[in-house]
């Protein structure tokens, strides 16, 4: 298929990207390589055959629903955000 | 067999005897941090335990070097992006823990492609990494500076991750052994996520025995992370001494270098005359392997990278009018051309309307390609192929091109997709002196018998 700037200018919307001019032209050429590559999936055919999504063997491990001990503390972690106020992350206007 | 430290050779020797390497070797770009004042203190630690004749660990003084999506508090914890500067992790790996309770100690963390996204450690925000035989071609990837660390001999081990050869391919690039264990063997906590049904932990060593005890060491449930089987390990049961391997028709073609097809021909001589059969076996949906990966993977990655928003930790865009603006501005500038491929292919394989042509077609070729190891394995009890089509490129020769890079990884992916175990073995050198390697390839919890196996094989 053919992807168009306009597909680009989407993609990179739902992946919270804002790109250049010159980005959006190289990022296009590469994606419509990539997706021409990945179509060949096309000639392989699947009839009825089941997805698989994940290869552990296993399913449903329960654990009780108990706080345990936690490798980092609240500071700790705080003390990694750029900015902090009152025990809080600091961040520009939402709206 | 690893060096570890006793009363003649003291851990503080090892450490800085590792130190004086890393230094030396500087130009090859190996290192993203080098922990010269925690191990030189963890050393001394180890060398008054033994001074005192108390009990030490398995690994007691070795120096290793840990890839940079470890998670430890020595350090920035980077995954080589640009996203994560300035990430101290105020926790610690459970693989680390284990390999560190044994007395192993951390002398640097290794380059990367960012977010091991890339076959070639080209994709760092810290440069590349060079190749341990020839400065002028690449490290090969994602794990590469950890597979040239232990090639040239500056550590006794390193820590990797495979999402899809980023273990498997730096090895055979450099000569030394690369392990991607089963499926769920090792604890992924504290480690960068990238495509969670198919990122795998393992190591590099010089010698199948030194494996062998890494994978001792560290295999095993952890409630820390749901997707590790019960220890399977410590006890898996040698194979039987006369075996089947299988070796895959079309993988020898005209598009895998003439050198590496030689070398797996040779080594299949070796081992029918040691009383081995080869099998010739067809997979036909492994050549499908590739487009299926490349759609799975960054759909996984297009979600696990979704928290990399500059709010809690790493770097932060500045001078942003709002929260959206920041997200966009902080993740615009903090990845790499390829995270940004990658997540928006992610996006794009996901998003409605192509959904079922990709992400749901790709994991219906995924079942096939699990069949088809299954088959094959009642056929043979391991498989023998190359790692990748050619030995170590030149620096440069294929970061411009996305598919060309991707194809590096046409015989590495499929073993991840399905869950099965893998182990790069060094198999001599190229005319030009460059390093060759095979994959051993084995059943899921056959880590221990493919180890063991591969002695045959030195």
């Amino acid at each position: 298929m053919e992807i168009k700037r306009e597909d680009i200018v989407h993609l990179a919307d739902l992946s919270d990207f804002s790109l250049e001019n010159d980005e959006i032209e190289s990022l296009g050429k590469d994606l419509q390589g990539i997706i021409t590559y990945i179509s060949q999936l096309d000639e392989l055919n699947t009839e009825n055959i089941e997805p698989t999504y994940q290869v552990f063997e296993m399913e449903n491990i329960w654990r009780e629903d108990e706080i345990l001990p936690q490798d980092a503390t609240r500071e700790q972690l705080l003390a990694l955000t750029k900015e902090e106020k009152d025990n809080q992350i600091k961040v520009p206007k939402v709206l | 067999m690893m060096k570890t430290a006793n009363k003649t050779v003291t851990a503080t020797r090892l450490v800085k005897d590792a130190l004086a390497k890393v230094k030396h070797f500087e130009d090859y770009n190996i290192f993203t941090f080098i922990n010269e004042e925690g191990a030189l203190k963890k050393a001394a630690e180890i060398d008054a335990k033994i001074a005192r004749g108390e009990k030490v660990g398995r690994l007691a003084g070795v120096p290793y070097a840990l890839k940079d999506n470890f998670l430890s508090p020595e350090g920035e914890t980077t995954a080589s992006a640009h996203i994560l500067e300035g990430f101290s992790s105020p926790v610690t790996a459970t693989a680390v823990a284990k390999l560190e309770a044994e007395g192993a100690i951390m002398i640097g963390r290794t380059n990367m492609d960012a977010f091991a996204h890339g076959s070639s450690t080209e994709n760092s925000y810290f440069g590349p990494t060079r190749n341990a035989f020839d400065k002028e071609r690449v490290a090969g990837g994602s794990s590469g500076g950890s597979a040239v660390a232990v090639a040239l001999d500056i550590v006794e081990f390193a820590t990797g991750t495979d999402t899809g050869g980023s273990i498997r391919q730096p090895a055979s690039f450099n000569g030394v052994y690369g392990l991607k264990p089963t499926y769920g063997t090792i604890s992924r906590y504290g480690v960068v996520a990238m495509a969670s049904s198919t990122d795998c932990i393992g190591f590099f060593t010089k010698t199948p025995d030194d494996m062998n005890l890494l994978m001792e060491i560290t295999a095993g449930q952890d409630p820390k992370d749901m997707t590790t089987l019960p220890d399977y390990y410590k006890e898996s049961t040698p194979k039987e001494s006369s075996l089947r391997i299988g070796i895959i028709k079309d993988f020898d073609n005209e598009s895998v270098d003439i050198e590496i097809r030689k070398a797996l021909k040779k080594k299949c001589e070796e081992l029918k005359a040691k009383g081995h059969e080869i099998v010739e076996l067809e997979m036909p949906a492994l050549k499908y392997a590739l487009a299926a990966y490349y759609i799975i993977v960054p759909a996984e990655i297009a979600s696990n990278l979704s928290r990399y928003d500059g709010i809690r930790y790493g770097f932060r865009a500045g001078d942003s009018q709002d929260l959206n603006a920041l997200y966009k501005n902080t993740r615009s500038e903090g990845f790499m051309p390829e995270n940004k491929r990658r997540i928006m292919i992610g996006n794009f394989v996901l998003s409605s309307g192509f959904y079922d042509a990709y992400f749901l077609k790709a994991a219906k070729a995924r079942t096939l390609i699990v069949k088809e190891y299954a088959d094959a394995f009642s056929k043979c009890d391991f498989i023998l192929t190359p790692v990748s089509p050619n030995p170590a490129f030149k620096l440069g020769e294929k970061v411009g091109d996305p598919v060309a890079m991707y194809l590096e990884d046409m015989m590495s992916v499929s073993l991840n997709l399905a869950g099965v175990p893998g182990l790069a073995i060094p198999a001599g050198k190229t005319k030009d002196g460059l390093a060759l390697g095979l994959q051993l390839v084995g059943p899921r919890r056959s880590d221990k018998a493919l180890i063991e196996f591969s002695k045959e094989l030195i």
